[in-house]
């Protein structure tokens, strides 16, 4: 398999040392929450100056005790780039420091130090083309779905220009039902489209009369669901480490360019190296 | 600006063993957390080798058998990753940039003022010379006492623990002395150029 030459003047362009304009600290104020799960609440910002952000990006949060005590942790953006709201959704975790307070404590109203958008590579719009590959793990799914809501806004106002006619298959892996975040939405997107095709599975307790798939995403699943490699999709994997891991490996294995599969793992390895 | 108060957050308990040993933004993890940009490469050992080279151009080559011939050192060492998490007493064994360097003055290559390591995956990252020489910075073969699990950059992976994380890059095979800075992969996609975690250089244009 050979790759196209790179445009002229493309080897000139990445030489040049980035625009080092600082990425500052600002003050969001909480406009929404929404609980999307029982684990899952879904945060909407008012970002004062927001510079704007790419579908797959994410932000710093800062949160500042009394003593003057400050933790810091990642979130991924939710919302399309041409929403001028910064969304994320955050999952509790029960161990955490940050994700409890921003799922149970934070109101309303509250005010929430925040910098970004953040990340240069696993990042999607439709100028890039497709055709598109997005598999996602329990909130894997949040830097995807502002990818789908940006294709799905694009579609909307291109009217007929093909090039913003990106065919795009998500496949998604929750552990039940009712901890499918944007599971509404989703069904939604997939029912306007005919060129966007979900696919849900469920790896444990799928519900009564669940015709999906019901366990963990492999390779014959991939094989199944996935754009073949001949068709050179843009691949974006999100999860947990081992499911990232698996599918990425998986995907390679079916004869995907690793150069093409973009990833983004987090939570811990399940092992101590 | 000087922090508002987030309304009801206490944190987690201050520790007294992280006071002083944790820089600005980060906080301790006991879990190792693996971050990479794409598929884990992997290589046969057979067809592994590490490769100096200098500005000139000449370089050095071990075959994976020869790399095991060269001595190395233990380190322990705490580890700060740019998304925040800290690992303290990490325990690597492998071979100081600075012994590899001997070798390759022996065999004609010489070093420049800076640094890009090469990896396997087409990843890389950029270092200035002074800060993987006097001790600095080593190939790690192991860690916790067993040889370098793949999704941890094994077999070989740069270990440079006073900067942030990424500039540890996995999956290493090649160090490329220049005259001229160039910036390496995350350097390129937003990242610090430099990466002082103590400094809290982590995104392009901090400090």
């Amino acid at each position: 398999m050979t790759r196209a030459p790179p445009p002229a003047g493309f080897a000139a362009a990445t030489t040049l040392r980035p625009t080092a304009r600082p990425i500052v600290w600002r003050l969001a104020t909480v406009t929404d929450a929404v609980s999307e799960t029982p684990r899952a609440r879904t945060l909407v910002l008012d970002v004062p100056d927001w510079p704007g952000h790419r579908a797959g990006q994410h932000v710093d949060v800062r949160l500042t005790a009394e003593d003057g005590y400050q933790a810091q942790r990642s979130y991924s953006i939710a919302s399309a780039p041409e929403d001028a709201r910064v969304v994320l959704t955050v999952e509790r975790l029960d161990e955490g420091e940050v994700s409890p307070y921003l799922t149970d404590e934070l109101r309303v109203g509250d005010r929430l130090e925040l910098r970004g958008p953040i990340g240069g590579y696993f990042v999607w719009d439709v100028a890039l083309g497709g055709p598109l590959l997005l598999v996602g793990g329990g909130s894997g799914i949040v830097p995807l779905m502002a990818m789908l809501r940006h294709r799905a806004t694009a579609l909307r106002t291109a009217e007929a220009d093909a090039r913003h006619h990106v065919p795009a298959r998500l496949l998604y892996s929750s552990r039940r039902w009712d901890e499918v975040i944007y599971g509404n939405e989703l069904a939604r997107l997939g029912e306007d489209d005919p060129t966007l095709e979900v696919t849900l599975t469920l790896t444990r307790e799928p519900p009564q009369g669940w015709m999906g798939f019901r366990r963990r995403i492999d390779r014959m699943m991939l094989a199944e669901v996935a754009w073949p490699p001949a068709e050179r999709p843009h691949v974006f994997v999100c999860g947990p480490t081992l499911l990232v891991e698996a599918v990425a490996t998986a995907l390679v294995a079916l004869g995907h360019d690793p150069a093409r599969v973009k990833t983004e793992r987090f939570g811990p390895t399940g092992g101590p190296a | 600006m000087s922090s508002p108060f987030s309304r009801g957050f206490r944190g987690r308990p201050r520790s007294a063993a992280a006071a002083g040993r944790l820089p600005p933004g980060q906080y301790e993890t006991r879990d190792f957390p693996v971050l990479s940009a794409g598929p884990t490469p992997r290589v046969s050992l057979e067809a592994w080798d590490f490769t100096l080279r200098g500005p000139g151009g000449r370089t050095a080559r071990w075959t994976w058998a020869e790399f095991q011939g060269l001595p190395r050192e233990p380190v322990t060492a705490d580890i700060h990753c740019v998304t925040k998490w800290s690992k303290f007493g990490t325990v690597w064994e492998g071979v100081s940039v600075n012994t590899l360097l001997a070798e390759a003055a022996a065999r004609g290559v010489e070093p420049a003022p800076y640094v890009l390591a090469v990896c396997d995956g087409d990843y890389t990252t950029n270092l200035p010379l002074a800060d993987v020489t006097g001790g600095k910075a080593w190939v790690a073969l192991s860690y916790g006492g067993e040889p370098l699990a793949p999704e941890h950059g094994g077999p070989a992976r740069l270990l440079v623990p006073h900067l942030y994380f990424w500039k540890s890059a996995k999956w290493v095979r090649q160090l490329l002395f220049l005259e001229r800075d160039q910036p390496g992969f995350w350097e390129s996609h937003g990242y610090h150029n430099y990466g002082d975690p103590w400094r809290e250089q982590r995104y392009a244009g901090d400090e």
